[in-house]
């Protein structure tokens, strides 16, 4: 597979043409949003994310920018949907250790548990894509903080 | 550039200009041979300039402008010979440039010294530099951000109004507005000479007409004017104008500030300090006159240098011969992204008065995806805004994605790129029937 393939794996093309969870519902009760925006490239991404019994109940967003910003907030939007907030906690720490990985991957569990974000680790190699596939997962951090469910204290690792 | 008519580079001549630029010659991944199309970013240097400021430090590095050695002395010539060399390159006398660390310092600097003159700073003769309420400063929608922003700040800090100048279509500022935007109320016309994402070149002549109609100071920013054209700032009759080094041959760090005689000699210092003070007692200080009066503390001496190194280079290559070699660069680029289904233009699609840095979006795919699929190909270009988020607005995309040349690019580079672009398309999926994938303003916001 050439770096290239490696990079925008079909995975990424697919969700990047037809991205889960875009367009922004509304609020509920415990709802934090935020806006991330990566200043080299103009990219944005408006994340709205619904805590209900320490899970996410429910994520949408709304965004602009490259394939692999917008497939990496897709892919957490599947990723997340759902799943209690510590494990999004380590799942978000996970991911960020392969953002740092330079293409090496994680071992086998670590991957299990990326699932479809496991896709992303060709953009490892290239510094400069790193902050677009990281934009959704800042704009998760911060709009869980803003519900007030989880303590800026536990998310902010290497933040 | 429109009238050039002089003789082009030739080919042979070409290829010893881009002899001179050793990083041209390396290679990337794969060992993909190098296309350099991001010139209007910052440009590559050549071995004279690099040998210069290797010779500095190697043969004449000493303190300038103080001590009263033979090193000193030397070193200080070589620092006033580049001051010389550049000034000339543009058309001015040596004691109208001052040094900066680049074209934003440049900028910032007559936007500080004017708000040092609205605090009362410069005595009477600076008073024509103060600014208040009722005030008014233009600008133009397509500025760098760097020939913005100075001035957004300057308004907010006086309560001087900030207004602006709009742009066409085409990418080119709207002269026509200059009537009724310019008024006897404006007191600062600052614009560009070329923008650095549509690559329009500006009517300077309607802009200074019209700012001396009202009495408004000019300040021109030539960053992608001086790299590429034959600019004589004294014969284009503004007041200010800032470029860098960095974009024409020359190493970063260092940039300068034309401003006319009358204009430094009566503007209050900005950065305060050592080197450009005369007389300094427990209360007071009296200053050195321009340029050493905005050159505080110790200067970027081996940039400068290289900087006139670098002016020298494109004289001797002569800047009509390099401005006629890259309009035919601006024209193969042009050629190149036309020929590709579902390129945008953002500026003008004909050569007249504009620059060999063409902006496009691909429908369909995010500016940067193209270049990633481009840079997999050994082409090296701009994507994002470019640091003009307002004219990106303007034409209603995020970001675009530039190809720019200078005088070591050749045509042949032209069509990598040309044959890289025509697969971004399809490497991404995207039909002629447009599916939008990202980069297209869907309700955010």
């Amino acid at each position: 597979m050439s770096s290239m393939e490696q990079l925008y794996q079909q995975v990424i093309l697919d969700h990047a043409r037809a991205p889960h969870g875009r367009g922004l519902v509304a609020a509920g009760p415990h709802t934090g949003e935020s806006h991330q925006v990566n200043p080299t490239c103009g990219d944005e991404v408006t994340l709205r994310v619904d805590v209900d019994h320490g899970r996410v109940a429910a994520l949408s967003w709304e965004g602009e920018g490259c394939s692999i910003s917008q497939a990496s907030v897709s892919v957490l939007h599947d990723l997340v949907t759902g799943t209690p907030l510590d494990e999004v906690d380590a799942l978000a720490a996970e991911f960020r250790e392969l953002m740092g990985s330079r293409g090496a991957g994680l071992d086998d569990d670590a991957a299990e548990r990326l699932g479809d974000a496991t896709a992303f680790t060709g953009v490892a190699k290239y510094p400069a894509r790193i902050k677009c596939a990281l934009l959704g997962w800042a704009a998760l951090q911060d709009a869980l903080i803003r519900t007030g469910a989880t303590a800026p204290a536990g998310t902010k690792e290497d933040a | 550039m429109t009238t050039t008519q002089e003789r082009r580079l030739g080919a042979s001549e070409l290829a010893a200009v881009r002899a001179d630029f050793p990083l041209l010659t390396r290679t990337l991944r794969d060992g993909r041979p190098l296309v350099y199309l991001d010139s209007a970013a910052t440009s590559q240097k050549p071995e004279v300039v690099l040998d210069a400021e290797q010779d500095f430090y190697a043969q004449r590095n000493a303190a300038v402008h103080r001590g009263a050695h033979q090193l000193a002395e030397e070193a200080t010539e070589a620092f006033e010979d580049a001051r010389g060399r550049v000034a000339s390159f543009v058309g001015v006398s040596p004691g109208e440039l001052v040094w900066t660390s680049n074209a934003t310092a440049a900028l910032n600097l007559v936007a500080y010294a004017m708000q040092n003159a609205s605090l009362g700073r410069g005595g009477a003769d600076a008073r024509r530099f103060a600014l208040g309420a009722g005030d008014e400063i233009v600008v133009t929608e397509l500025e760098h951000h760097a020939n913005l922003v100075p001035w957004q700040e300057l308004a907010a800090r006086t309560g001087a109004t900030l207004r602006w100048i709009g742009v066409d279509d085409d990418g080119r500022l709207r002269t026509d507005e200059l009537a009724t935007v310019v008024t006897d109320r404006t007191r600062v016309l600052a614009f560009t000479h070329a923008s650095n994402v549509t690559g329009a070149v500006t009517d300077v002549e309607a802009f200074v007409a019209r700012a001396r109609e009202v009495g408004a100071l000019t300040v021109l920013d030539a960053c992608q004017s001086v790299p590429h054209l034959p600019v004589d700032l004294a014969a284009l009759g503004v007041d200010f104008a800032a470029f860098s080094g960095h974009k024409m041959l020359a190493p970063t760090g260092v940039g300068a500030l034309y401003g006319r005689r009358e204009l430094l000699e009566a503007m209050p210092p900005v950065t305060t300090g050592g080197s450009m003070v005369e007389v300094v007692t427990m209360e007071t200080t009296t200053y050195a006159p321009p340029p050493q009066r905005f050159e505080a503390g110790t200067q970027m001496v081996s940039q400068a240098v290289a900087m006139g190194a670098a002016a020298s280079y494109l004289q001797e290559l002569g800047m009509p011969a390099v401005a006629a070699h890259e309009a035919e660069i601006a024209r193969a680029l042009l050629d190149a992204v036309a020929s590709v289904p579902g390129v945008r233009v953002v500026g003008p699609t004909d050569t007249r008065d504009r620059l060999a840095a063409v902006s496009f979006v691909v429908d369909g795919v995010h500016a940067h995806d193209v270049g990633q699929v481009l840079d997999d190909a050994g082409v090296a270009v701009r994507v994002g805004h470019h640091c003009a988020q307002p004219l990106h607005r303007r034409f209603g995309v995020a970001s675009t994605t530039r190809a720019s040349g200078a005088v070591y690019t050749t045509l042949e580079e032209i069509e990598v790129f040309r044959e890289a672009l025509a697969g971004v398309r399809a490497f991404f999926g995207v039909t002629d029937a447009p599916a939008p994938v990202a980069g297209v303003r869907e309700g955010l916001r």
